[in-house]
């Protein structure tokens, strides 16, 4: 079974997602901030992330920048999914690393037909 | 005295010796070996000022006005130690253009006004024609007196006819004299060297015979000067004489005869012949400026011991302009007296030499030249060489002009004493005064001013001093003199609306400048001047200003052959040959046409090149030396065609009048206003740029922050949608959220409009009298529960029974709970607490928000005021609960405007009693008739 870590501060959003993810099929860790969500992705060896760019500690960018620096990780799916909806910021995330980029708020159905595809698309 | 053959030989032998003198100094000066360029020749040229009137009418005036003959000297010697200020000037313009005499002068000054010019030399020739008779008389009389003493001469004139009268050889003698060393070169480069040096001998003589017959009569007649005042001293008569009390006019006739000296000594014709015209270096005039007054005081020393000598020894009969040949001569000294003779000759001969000179220039210049260069019919039959044609109207002018001076000596000579003559000369040359002196300094003097000025002044001269002269001689009944004219009383000569209390030297003088000046000033400030008098006026005014000591350069189109024949035309070849030799060593021309220009050019081709600004005003100052600087420009005038003068200069020149500094003035204050409003534009379009920032930040800080709970709305709808079968605590779970999602977001949107109404200023508040203590109760009633129900220990301490301020209640009591949910957020995960204390503090109500939690630190604690920041929230670490809501980050933005609008402060401190932050409002309290009952 795939795992997904979902990566925000925001209670509710978390709780959504959580729900979602579950209902898919996926395993859920959750991070609320930056430096958490790099322990869970050493710890947990998730199969994909969706990562919020406004944490508490650290920026999300940040946190995408230090993925994909580990050679390990290259190849992690990494879905931003953030409440920045600026274009400067999309071509910001999509040239960090991330294979998408997904402004708040999203359609359930569309956000989880992404992750599938994604999924699909490393497993394969 | 009986021979009178040996009295002509030495006279003759004298004045054989003078030319012999100027023939040596001129040929010095063609050798470059000049023996005037040494201040003490400078000096002793000046002293031309002593003329025969000084040698035998000082001591005449001595003898009838007492001391009052010092003031005649007084004048000068202040003139001369002005020197280094008003002649300086003088001589650095006439050096830079070229200016042959006091009537070029003024005319170069107006713009070369060529009327001006005329004007000024036909008032000197009427002025000085009376001088000039003065010594012509005094050389006649002192020949008689020399021959027939003791017989007084009576009756000199009265022979009749002219060939018998001495003083008509004299006058003849001279004339030919003057031709034979005034006028043997043209070009006025060339100084009147010679004339310079005899003149400088002569002044030496006539020093010399002076003091020689005064310590004469002082120790040789007297036995020192001990013994002569002792004598004097016991006649009560001369004492009265020779005291301050026979001054004519009292106090106010000194000041008169001082200023008419003053003047006279800078305008009279031969004055400035020397001082100016024939100064060879400027720094001569520092030493003159102190040896010349000494030479004054010397030949002074002498005047009232032979004054007293004379009235004590030669009795009533004897006439005292006389006493320094008689005196000598009573004693039998007839050697002495010969060679007092020859003083007399020098000073009246000295004094001829110059003003002839002078006046000849100038009427030969500004008389005759102008006319026949306007008469162009005649200008064309003069064509080929006129140079010498020059020479001959100069030396007409010269026999004319002591013509002129015999006819008023042998017409109406008799009618006055020595001193009277020269004083109304005096008085007649000082009204060219008021144009020289303010054309020096006031810019604005204009040329029709300084031509009606000159003119008004010498009709006030001729009525005051000149028509009562001719009554006195007879010409017109004295009853003019006497009632005025019209039997007018106020029109008297002598005592013009009924001034009658000064001497009448000082009361023509009074009004004759007043009006020049009156006119010359009132006609200069309502008169505008042209172009060149602007320019012309720049250069005189600013003469003594570095950068400003050239003429004006002309602009024009012209060829060197051009010139050279209108040079060779007026000067004659060889001049010609010099003035281009040295305007090519100046200038720099190639040595190819610098030998065609000094073996008068066969080279056509060099001839037709285009002469150089610089020769042009080159040949320009050559023309003036010779023809003054209005003849000068007319001939140029007709050579070069095109804009005569340099725009550039004369533009650099007029840059420094008044109009334009005013101009420029403004115009700089203008680009400065225009400085100052570019920067203001700068600075407001860079704060419009920051706030345009700032705006697009803020929009994308708005929408980020509504995204968030619409993003769980939108979520959780999506999912109660897509799920049917989910359990039913699960589904009110979520129902909830969207509930709680959905208020927040009302709430931020209250909070967003509220920021925006504070910032734009349109938030309106209720304020009113209230009871903060009864508020802040109300608040925490408000709160309390559900902070409580988060876990947070909430506290109060109010220490009042009641706080009266004036605040809107509901924005009051949404500021207060703010407070309070904002410190519930940062109060520590264990055990958090909130303090709320209310209290009065150094007269204000202070209330302080105080929470367990981590504090902020000092460099946060301003930004907590700024919109959407947050502070980061506990540790995620420490299990962040849920429950706990996220602020919008507007919350303190607000309340900071509210308190502030309401007259109060809001800040945050170092909790007192907690660890934490303490956020802390005051307000101020209720005026005391606003006070709620």
């Amino acid at each position: 079974m795939a795992k997904v870590l979902v990566v925000d501060d925001e209670p509710n959003i978390v709780l959504s997602l959580e729900f979602l993810m579950q209902q898919a099929g996926f395993e859920v860790v959750t991070a609320e901030d930056g430096e958490s969500a790099l322990t869970r992705v050493a710890a947990a060896t998730p199969d994909l992330v969706l990562l919020d760019i406004s944490l508490p500690d650290i920026s999300g960018f940040d946190v995408l920048e230090r993925l994909r620096a580990m050679p390990a990780l290259t190849r992690l799916p990494i879905i931003m999914l953030t409440a920045h909806g600026r274009e400067v910021e999309r071509e910001k995330g999509l040239a960090l690393g991330a294979d998408d980029y997904i402004t708040k708020p999203f359609s359930t159905q569309a956000l989880v037909d992404k992750v599938k595809a994604l999924l699909d698309e490393s497993a394969a | 005295m009986d021979s009178e053959l040996s009295v002509i030989v030495a006279a003759f032998g004298y004045l054989a010796l003078l030319f012999v003198i100027a023939a040596w100094a001129d040929r010095r000066a063609r050798q470059g070996r000049s023996v005037i360029a040494s201040p003490f020749v400078y000096t002793l040229s000046i002293a031309v000022y002593c003329t025969a009137w000084t040698f035998y009418g000082s001591v005449g005036r001595a003898a009838d006005a007492g001391p009052s003959f010092l003031l005649i000297y007084l004048g000068p010697t202040l003139a001369m130690l002005s020197g280094p200020l008003i002649i300086r000037k003088m001589v650095r313009i006439a050096r830079a253009q070229r200016i042959t005499s006091i009537a070029d002068f003024i005319s170069a000054r107006y713009g070369k006004s060529s009327r001006l010019g005329a004007l000024v030399a036909l008032v000197a020739l009427i002025g000085i024609t009376p001088y000039i008779a003065l010594q012509l008389k005094a050389i006649t009389l002192s020949h008689a007196v020399l021959m027939h003493h003791p017989v007084a001469p009576s009756g000199v004139t009265s022979a009749a006819s002219f060939l018998s009268d001495k003083s008509f050889w004299v006058a003849l003698v001279l004339a030919v004299f003057i031709m034979l060393f005034g006028t043997r070169h043209l070009d006025a480069s060339e100084r009147h060297e010679g004339m310079v040096a005899a003149i400088a001998v002569e002044s030496l003589v006539k020093l010399v015979a002076f003091l020689v017959v005064g310590l004469f009569t002082v120790f040789m007649l007297f036995d020192g000067p001990a013994d002569l005042f002792a004598r004097a001293a016991a006649q009560p008569q001369l004492q009265h004489a020779l005291g301050l009390s026979a001054v004519p006019g009292g106090a106010l006739g000194w000041i008169g005869t001082l200023l008419l000296a003053f003047l006279a000594f800078l305008t009279l014709p031969r004055q400035f012949q020397v001082l100016v015209v024939e100064n060879v270096d400027e720094r001569h005039l520092l030493r003159a400026s102190w040896l010349f007054p000494l030479y004054l005081l010397i030949i002074n020393l002498m005047v009232i011991p032979i004054a007293l000598a004379g009235l004590l020894l030669s009795g009533t009969g004897s006439d005292p302009d006389s006493f320094v040949l008689t005196l000598p001569l009573s004693a039998g000294q007839e050697g002495l007296s010969l060679f007092v003779f020859i003083g007399g000759l020098s000073a009246a001969t000295g004094m001829v030499i110059v003003e002839t000179i002078a006046l000849s220039t100038m009427v030969s210049n500004q008389l005759v030249m102008p006319v026949l260069l306007r008469a162009t019919s005649l200008s064309r039959r003069l064509r080929g060489d006129l140079s010498g044609w020059l020479l001959g109207i100069r030396r007409i002018a010269i026999a004319l002009i002591l013509l002129l001076g015999y006819l008023y000596h042998a017409l109406i000579g008799d009618a006055y004493s020595l001193v009277t003559i020269g004083l109304v000369s005096f008085a007649a040359v000082s009204q060219f005064a008021p144009a020289l002196l303010l054309g020096l300094y006031w810019r604005g003097a204009c040329g029709l001013g300084a031509g009606l000025g000159i003119l008004v002044g010498i009709a006030v001269w001729s009525y005051t001093l000149l028509l009562p002269g001719f009554a006195q001689s007879g010409w017109l009944p004295m009853s003019f003199v006497e009632q005025g004219l019209y039997h007018l009383s106020w029109l008297r000569p002598y005592a013009l609306f009924g001034l009658d209390d000064l001497d009448i030297y000082s009361h023509s003088l009074l009004w004759s400048l007043m009006a020049n000046i009156g006119v010359l000033v009132g006609v200069s400030l309502f008169t505008h001047q042209n172009r060149l008098e602007q320019t012309q006026a720049a250069l005189f005014t600013g003469a003594l200003t570095e950068g400003i000591d050239t003429a004006p350069l002309w602009q024009g189109q012209t060829t060197r052959g051009a010139l050279r024949d209108l040079l060779k035309r007026y000067l004659g070849s060889t001049a010609t040959s010099r003035v281009l030799a040295e305007a090519n060593a100046t200038d720099n021309i190639t040595s190819i046409e610098a030998s065609v220009a000094t073996t008068d050019g066969e080279n056509a081709a060099a001839m037709d090149a285009s002469a150089s600004p610089q020769l042009i005003a080159r040949a320009e100052q050559a023309l003036a030396g010779a023809l003054g600087s209005a003849s000068a420009r007319v001939l140029i005038n007709s050579v070069v065609r095109g804009e005569a003068l340099d725009m550039q200069a004369v533009l650099r020149i007029l840059d420094s009048t008044s109009q334009t500094l005013e101009y420029n003035r403004r115009l700089e204050q203008k680009s400065r206003e225009l400085a100052r409003i570019g920067e203001e534009l700068r600075g407001a379009n860079e704060r419009l740029r920051e706030l345009d920032r700032l705006k697009d930040e803020f929009v994308a800080m708005v929408s980020h922050e509504l995204r968030t709970p619409l993003t769980s709305i939108r979520a959780f709808a999506e999912i109660l949608r897509d799920s049917q079968d989910m359990p039913e605590d699960k589904r009110a779970q979520f129902l909830e959220v969207v509930v709680l999602e959905s208020q927040r977001l009302s709430r931020l949107i209250e909070e967003i409009l509220d920021l925006a109404r504070l910032e734009s200023g349109r938030l309106t508040l209720h304020p009113k009298p209230l009871d903060l203590v009864a508020l802040t109760r109300q608040s925490l009633a408000a709160v309390q529960h559900p902070i409580e129900e988060r876990g947070v220990h909430l506290e109060a301490i109010i220490d009042l029974d009641e706080a009266q301020v004036v605040g809107d209640p509901d924005r009051l009591e949404q500021v207060i709970i703010n407070l309070i949910d904002n410190a519930a957020k940062f109060a520590a995960d264990q055990a958090p607490r909130v303090l709320l204390r209310l209290e009065r503090h150094r007269g204000h109500i202070r209330l302080s928000v105080e929470d367990n939690g981590p504090g902020i630190a000092a460099d946060e604690r301003e930004r907590v005021f700024e919109k959407f920041h947050q502070l980061a929230q506990q540790s995620p670490a420490s299990g962040h609960t849920r429950g706990r809501p996220r602020g919008s980050g507007l919350g303190l933005p607000i309340s900071r405007g509210i308190v502030s609008q309401l007259g109060g402060r809001l800040w945050v401190e170092d909790a007192d009693t907690l660890d934490g932050a303490s956020l802390i409002m005051e307000l101020p309290d209720a005026p005391r008739e606003m006070q709620a009952s």
